[in-house]
């Protein structure tokens, strides 16, 4: 049985959770005045150390990132903290912001001290008003403790930091769609190479974080590199947020080491609602390909996800009983997408416009078996070949689902309906008729 | 002297070597795969990709396999598919394109599908059908028959962008072409991407279109002053570059198929530059114009007015027969013969040349070519003028010209060759502006310079910054008409602008428009000889250059002889076998005028000149003197003056040569044949009537007598202008300095017949700036302004960020015909009062 | 441009404190415009040439800018924006029912304002929330753990113009102007003010305490 390891979330049932006194009266800000003490290159250095791995998603390694950084030439680089949750299912960064600010903020002085940055921004979707009013508090509060601004803590180094609320595109969370809407366009993503830490804002070399990554940031300082290494896997080091929604007794945020699996964590959760059967899940947000009740052991970290033919991504654990209708489920993802797709390339454009269209009718009980077979033609046709990951994401869950599901999928074509009561995976009770069937789609 | 081109190629250029379906190839480092691919004649399937636009990887149609080697060298497959259009080729690498991977087919087929699901199938109605590059590659590259039977999307269509462009957003593909082109290379962000995903879709902001509840913003003040939104100089080109039907113009909407079309290469009428177009016409019409690929001059860009302006060539005007006036005083169809022999009759007698005594009442003819003439014709009619007539009074410059001018263009241009060329200004550290603006009297130059914008350093001398000039991010010299030379002046050694001209490269771009400012020119002779800086002289008009060479100036012979030279006259007249040439100093185009109004003449010879275009009163002279010929293509105000009129060809119906600013000659062929034959094989035949064999009959001949006489020797040369720049006028109380220039798109007679691009035009305003505006008692609205016992003008009138104390209208806008109305030159003093 | 003097001067400091945020004038059009929609009530073709001057574009690329994110309305939006998560995990969960039943007590269907202005529905996608589904965002406030029931109630609410209080956020909602204004950058006061935390949040820190798991130092 694995602990539980709140790190993140230790502060988070305190009274006034979010306020600077709160945070420093648990030892906030300790770990920047013993970062400001450090070599920059230190920091970066424990970081790499550490083994943290880019918590965002992509799990790729923080330390190396940052160390991908060209030379001082003199010019301003930046950090920029990636707070566009918006990924279905995930739902860790959202309550951190808004229970615990200031380890954000501490992270990102600590970070931006590490990289070279006198100017950092944290981009937050705009669809969370209390976040972003507790942000910009905690920022001003930081500054005037004296965390942020001119001469931190008598170090000579100097801080700005931009709290910058984004107005609704889930593309804007990948990192070069993020930079683009930073600098005030539509949020496509870029060309890579160059890479944003050669040519990210405004052409100059800029890190690109998530929320979580850069959080974590402090307690590695504060608690060293050891700590951090003995929690987690061989190659998934340290705790991460295990975010739990869907059909258990108690969803929520388990924060734990990585290598947890689902079993435990579900246990932890008071097991399935009502005692039902696990039918599928996704380990990392709608963009991982499904697992079933087959992958509860499976352990919750980047090498055993993906060697289970799937990805750790962010953690966001969407757990549906027996009751869900998969192609109800993967519809409405795939709706998503189509709505979220910011159109620049046609795989993805077209692409996510015509599986919308087929699944509707599958849904509805107008597919055919060519339907299922082009499903998986036009996944073909988008996987690898759009210009960025959404497109990619797109076909996860269609993919796997057929692969899993088949025969849901061709019962549909067979009964020409969804045989499946919506009404039951309800969290409260309701009557289902013909006329809410038809509102629902 | 070895150009800094030259110096590069001396270079040796880093190569890299990879292997595209088996082939070896070697290229520069940095060149993409699908350039590359494209050298061993590979064709990788394409829509976003353009060789003159940055890389955008947005349509994923050149999608190839691609292995490379690694950090060990060895040969490692990328996982997946990239696009050829925005990978560089590596040393080593090895790409498998459609031709050689099944992987690439399966994911190039892919995407065409997926291209074609929301695609109308417009083909049957579509202007691009028959030239198209998705019709083309959906049948090399793409599947037979389409899977998707759901509902495509739909948009309203066409919707007009301008009067010109329609947009079709059904058919777009959102290659981003056209909005990468208009935001890149011409600087006129006025479309852009709306919307997002499958809604996607090209526009500008329309708030209809993109349902936005609202009322009308947009007034007179909006940033480009044309009230409709896509408004750029240069938006035809987005049809020309759009891979489908999406975006077409008005103008050839319907009108034919490709199949149908015959292509000519020429050169534009339009302007100075000598852009290379595509002639496409259909048994004899015109249907359309694009620009031909001409890396050297204009790349693969033209201007609207280039693009669209044709139909002046073939109105319900054009001139098929040759017209004589009759003894009941009207014009009447004759044959050639009995024009010709009308015409030197008359001509003979107005130049009194008839051995009878009644040449001693004869004055003289003056001859008016026109500045629309190609080099050929500008020879013949100094020639014709000098031989035939016996007169130095023979002037292309019908607009703002002075004594000065022509010596620094017989100094210092004519016989010079190639000069400062599109390449120079690309490459120069500094620019400086003199008297020119870039967009509108520039064309293809403004896009070229827009080039190195952050690279290069711009300068302007001007009233104002005009939006063409800012969006060169030009720095400006506030200066007032009649104030060039003292700005120039005032550029002292040691200063910033002075060192910026000193560098290596720097160019220093002279406009026609400072012929009225005396002392400008010479200033600037000045200028360049101290800092080192390389002159270029760009006039508006396609025929200037030429003639300058050609010596149709009163005061210039072939090749920059100074017509008051004896020598000069000598050689000449030896070359042409006559005993002498003409010794009278002959007058200018407005003198030409003055005297025929006056009397002074007894005759003129008019080329194609459009009286409004004149401050001097033309028609006054054409119907004091005794005998007027024009040659012109249509019936106009100057041929219903005329005693014979002769029938020319529009530079589509004839050969010839145009020698563009940069003194490069720009030749074409006769594109349309007909019956219609040159200015310079009309005067040939003149000149046999006359009993003189001119040899001005074909183009060869003319070009053979040009490289005979060759350019100017040492003694015969013109001399180079002095002098000092004089006081400007002041303005005070309600008399303001007037500024004036063209816009591209304008009244201009070349721009007739042609509604659509004229609904392009920017909205004619008046500009003040606001401390005159104040002081005059402008408030928003109207300003009229006029000169006594002239005309007035009145306009709308736009506060601006400008010099004080002048006025700055369009020359010949809608509302807005300075030289007719008000009859003075820029630098004059005007009268302005606000309100109606 | 039909803005006031006063509505244009006032437009004109806040632009001007936003642009100090960044070291490019671009980046400031975000914010511009959720500022302009602040004034109002939706991003109106006034608002886009007030942005295209502030950060000198053309009014076609600041509406490429405003027609590409969802938060950005083109009409008259209503004072609450009242939005129902139906991606997949809360419509399971009972999302398509809870809009269904909204939809119909407000009359209107999704980017559709009431009659009398007072709400605007839409059809959310996840909201970063789904520990709590089914959720419900009022002003971009949250609304956790939505029946019918409880969703009719902040309806009706907002309907008879009494306060509407959220899950987790401030006191009550403020209107929507009120919130763009804040999303533009400015401080409203209210970010001391808390609903408290519902159990998801803290679910596994409390099993940790239980557990005596917490401190992993």
């Amino acid at each position: 049985m694995t602990d539980l390891t709140p790190v993140l979330s230790a502060t988070w049932d305190a009274e006034q959770s979010w306020k600077l006194g709160t945070y420093e009266n648990a030892g906030g800000y300790g770990a920047l005045k013993k970062a400001l003490g450090m070599p920059p290159a230190d920091i970066i250095q424990a970081v790499k150390d550490s083994g943290l791995r880019g918590r965002g998603g992509a799990g790729f390694p923080t330390g190396m990132k940052w160390g991908f950084l060209p030379p001082d030439d003199g010019k301003p680089r930046y950090l920029v903290v990636n707070a566009d949750e918006s990924e279905p299912g995930t739902c860790k960064d959202i309550p951190t912001m808004l229970s615990a600010p200031h380890i954000l903020v501490e992270g990102v002085a600590i970070t931006s001290f590490a990289i070279g940055c006198n100017h950092a921004f944290i981009y937050l979707r705009g669809e969370v008003v209390h976040v972003y009013r507790r942000l910009l508090q905690a920022v001003r509060e930081a500054y005037a403790a004296g965390h942020l601004g001119k001469n931190i803590h008598g170090s000579g180094y100097d801080l700005d930091v931009t709290v910058h609320a984004g107005a609704g595109a889930y593309i804007c969370g990948e990192e070069t769609a993020l930079l683009d809407s930073l600098e005030g366009r539509r949020g496509q993503p870029r060309l890579k190479p160059p890479f944003p830490a050669v040519e990210g804002l405004y052409a100059r070399p800029t890190v690109v974080n998530n929320v979580e990554s850069i959080s974590s940031v402090p307690a590695i300082i504060d608690r060293g590199v050891e700590w951090f290494t003995s929690l987690g896997t061989e190659r998934s080091k340290g705790m991460g947020l295990f975010s739990l929604s869907g059909h258990v007794e108690r969803p929520g945020q388990y924060e734990a080491p990585l290598g947890i699996t689902l079993r435990e964590l579900i246990d932890m959760a008071g097991g399935m609602r009502g005692g039902k059967e696990l039918k599928f899940w996704t380990p990392g947000g709608s963009s991982t390909p499904l697992f079933t009740a087959e992958h509860l052991d499976t352990p919750l970290d980047y090498e055993s996800v993906g060697a289970a033919g799937s990805m750790l991504g962010t953690r966001a654990l969407q757990i549906f009983d027996e009751t869900t209708c998969v192609v109800r489920a993967v519809t409405r993802w795939t709706e998503f997408y189509k709505h979220e797709s910011c159109g620049k390339c046609t795989p993805c454009r077209e692409g996510t416009f015509w599986l919308s269209q087929i699944l509707e009718r599958l849904e509805d009980g107008h597919g055919t078996d060519a339907d299922i077979q082009q499903l998986l033609d036009t996944c073909e046709s988008i996987l690898g070949r759009a210009f960025c990951a959404l497109g990619d994401g797109a076909t996860s869950c269609i993919t796997s689902s057929v692969k899993l599901f088949r025969e849901e999928y061709e019962q549909h074509v067979s009964e020409r309906r969804c045989p499946f009561d919506h009404a039951a995976s309800a969290l409260f009770e309701y009557e289902t008729s013909q006329a809410t069937e038809e509102a629902h789609a | 002297m070895t150009s800094t081109a030259d110096k590069a190629t001396a270079e040796a250029v880093e190569t890299v070597t990879l292997t595209i379906d088996g082939k070896e190839v070697t290229v520069p480092k940095g060149t993409l795969i699908i350039r590359a691919a494209e050298q061993v004649g590979i064709n990788i399937p394409r829509f976003c990709d353009h060789p003159l636009l940055k890389p955008a990887g947005a349509c994923r149609q050149c999608l190839v396999d691609v292995a490379a080697p690694d950090r060990e060298g060895n040969v490692r497959p990328f996982p997946k598919p990239q696009a050829s259009c925005t990978m560089t080729a590596m040393d080593g690498m090895i790409v498998n394109t459609q031709d050689t991977s099944d992987d690439a087919k399966k994911a190039q087929e892919g995407v065409m599908e997926l291209l074609l699901i929301n695609h109308p199938l417009d083909c049957p109605v579509c202007d691009k059908g028959g030239e198209c590059p998705l019709q083309n590659q959906a049948l090399s590259h793409g599947r037979p028959e389409s899977r998707f039977i759901d509902v495509k999307r739909v948009f309203e269509k066409p919707l007009p962008l301008s009067s010109e462009i329609l947009l079709d957003r059904e058919r777009c593909i959102l290659c981003q072409r056209c909005t990468r082109f208009s935001k890149e290379i011409a600087g006129d962000a006025f479309i852009d991407l709306q919307n997002r995903g499958a809604m996607q879709q090209i526009g500008t902001f329309n708030e209809e279109v993109l349902e936005f509840d609202g009322y009308e913003p947009i007034g007179v003040a909006a940033e480009d002053e044309s009230g409709k939104a896509f408004s750029s100089y240069y938006s035809g080109n987005t049809v020309q570059i759009c891979p489908v039907g999406a975006l077409t113009s008005a103008a050839y909407r319907f009108r034919s198929r490709p199949f149908d079309l015959v292509s000519s290469a020429g050169i534009s009428e339009h302007d100075s530059s000598g852009a290379a177009l595509r002639t496409d016409h259909r048994r004899g019409k015109i249907l359309r114009r694009l620009s031909d690929n001409d890396p050297v001059v204009n790349e693969e860009w033209i201007t609207d007015k280039d693009r669209f302006a044709f139909a002046w060539q073939n109105l319900s005007d054009r001139l098929e027969r040759p017209l004589v006036r009759g003894e009941d005083g009207e014009l009447h169809e004759a044959s050639w013969p009995d024009a010709i022999a009308r015409a030197a009759e008359g001509l003979r007698a107005a130049a009194g040349r008839t051995g009878t005594p009644a040449d001693k009442k004869a004055k003289g003819v003056g001859v008016l070519p026109g500045g629309r003439v190609t080099l050929e014709d500008a020879y013949a009619y100094q020639k014709f003028a000098r031989v035939a007539l016996g007169t130095n009074d023979v002037d292309v410059r019908t607009r703002a010209a002075s004594d000065e001018e022509q010596a620094f263009l017989g100094s210092s241009v004519a016989g010079t060759g190639l000069g400062v060329t599109f390449a120079d200004l690309e490459k120069a550290p500094t620019v400086l502006l003199v008297g020119f603006e870039p967009e509108d009297e520039g064309g293809v130059v403004f896009l070229r310079l827009r080039k190195s914008v952050g690279r290069q350093r711009v300068l302007t001398v001007a009233p104002f910054l005009s939006r063409g000039a800012e969006k060169l991010s030009a720095s400006l010299i506030e200066t007032a008409p009649g104030g060039e030379g003292a700005a120039l002046a005032a550029i002292k050694s040691g200063s910033d602008s002075a060192d910026a001209l000193a560098e290596q490269g720097a160019v220093i771009v002279l406009g026609e428009r400072l012929a009225s400012v005396p002392g400008a020119l010479a200033e600037a002779l000045r200028l360049a000889k101290r800092t080192g800086a390389r002159l270029a002289w760009i006039p508006r008009r396609a025929g200037e250059r030429g003639a300058v060479e050609a010596g149709a100036l009163p005061g210039l012979l072939p090749g920059g002889r100074d017509a008051a030279v004896d020598a000069a006259r000598a050689t000449v007249a030896q070359a042409w076998g006559v005993d002498a040439l003409p010794g009278t100093a002959g007058r200018d185009a407005a003198g030409i005028i003055a005297a025929a109004a006056a009397g002074d003449l007894s005759g003129l010879v008019v080329g194609g000149v459009t009286p409004s275009d004149l401050t001097s009163d033309l028609r006054a002279a054409l119907e004091r003197v005794d005998f007027v010929v024009s040659l012109e293509v249509r019936r106009t105000e100057v041929s219903d003056h005329a005693d014979v009129v002769l029938p020319v060809a529009p530079p589509s119906e004839k050969p010839g040569t145009f020698v563009n600013w940069e003194g490069r000659l720009r030749g074409f062929a006769t594109a349309i044949r007909t019956d219609a034959i040159s200015d310079h094989r009309a005067l040939d035949f003149l000149g046999r009537e006359l009993g003189l064999d001119l040899k001005v009959g074909t183009v060869a001949d003319v070009n053979e007598q040009l490289a005979e006489l060759g350019a100017a020797g040492k003694g015969e040369r013109v001399k180079a202008p002095t002098a000092k720049p004089a006081k400007a006028a002041s303005a005070s109380g309600d008399q303001l300095v007037l500024a004036s220039w063209h816009l591209l798109v304008d009244e201009g007679a070349l721009q007739d017949g042609e509604p659509y691009l004229a609904g392009t035009g920017r909205t004619a305003v008046a500009r003040v700036s606001s401390a005159t505006a104040e002081r005059i008692g402008v408030k928003d609205g109207v300003v009229t302004v006029s000169v006594d016992r002239r005309g007035e003008i009145e306009l709308p009138v736009v506060v601006t960020d400008m010099v004080d104390g002048v006025v700055w209208l369009p020359a010949k806008s809608p509302g807005s015909w300075v030289a007719q109305e008000l009859g003075v030159e820029p630098g004059a003093l005007v009268t302005v009062k606000g309100g109606i | 441009m039909t803005y006031d003097a006063d509505a244009l001067a006032q437009l004109e400091q806040d632009a001007a404190e936003i642009l100090g945020r960044y070291p490019v004038k671009r980046s400031a059009l975000l914010p511009l415009l959720h500022l302009v929609q602040s004034v109002d009530g939706y991003v109106s073709p006034d608002g886009i040439a007030f942005c295209a001057n502030q950060v000198d574009l053309t009014s076609a690329e600041v509406s490429a800018v405003a027609t590409f994110y969802t938060q950005y309305k083109r009409r008259p939006n209503g004072e609450y924006q009242v939005g129902v998560c139906t991606n997949t995990l809360c419509a399971i969960m009972g999302g398509d029912e809870i809009w269904r039943q909204v939809s119909e007590r407000c009359g209107i269907g999704h980017d559709e304002t009431t009659a009398d202005g007072k709400i605007t529905l839409e059809r959310l996608e996840c909201n970063a929330a789904c520990d709590y589904a089914p959720v419900m965002m009022v002003n971009w406030e949250f609304f956790d753990n939505m029946t019918p029931d409880r969703a009719l109630r902040v309806v009706d609410d907002i309907l008879e113009g009494r306060d509407v209080v959220p899950t987790r956020g401030p006191a009550k909602v403020a209107p929507f102007k009120e919130v763009s204004r804040v999303l533009a950058g400015f401080e409203d006061g209210r970010a001391d003010e808390d609903q408290g935390l519902g159990e998801p949040t803290v679910v596994g820190l409390k099993v940790a305490r239980e557990q005596g798991w917490e401190d992993a130092k």
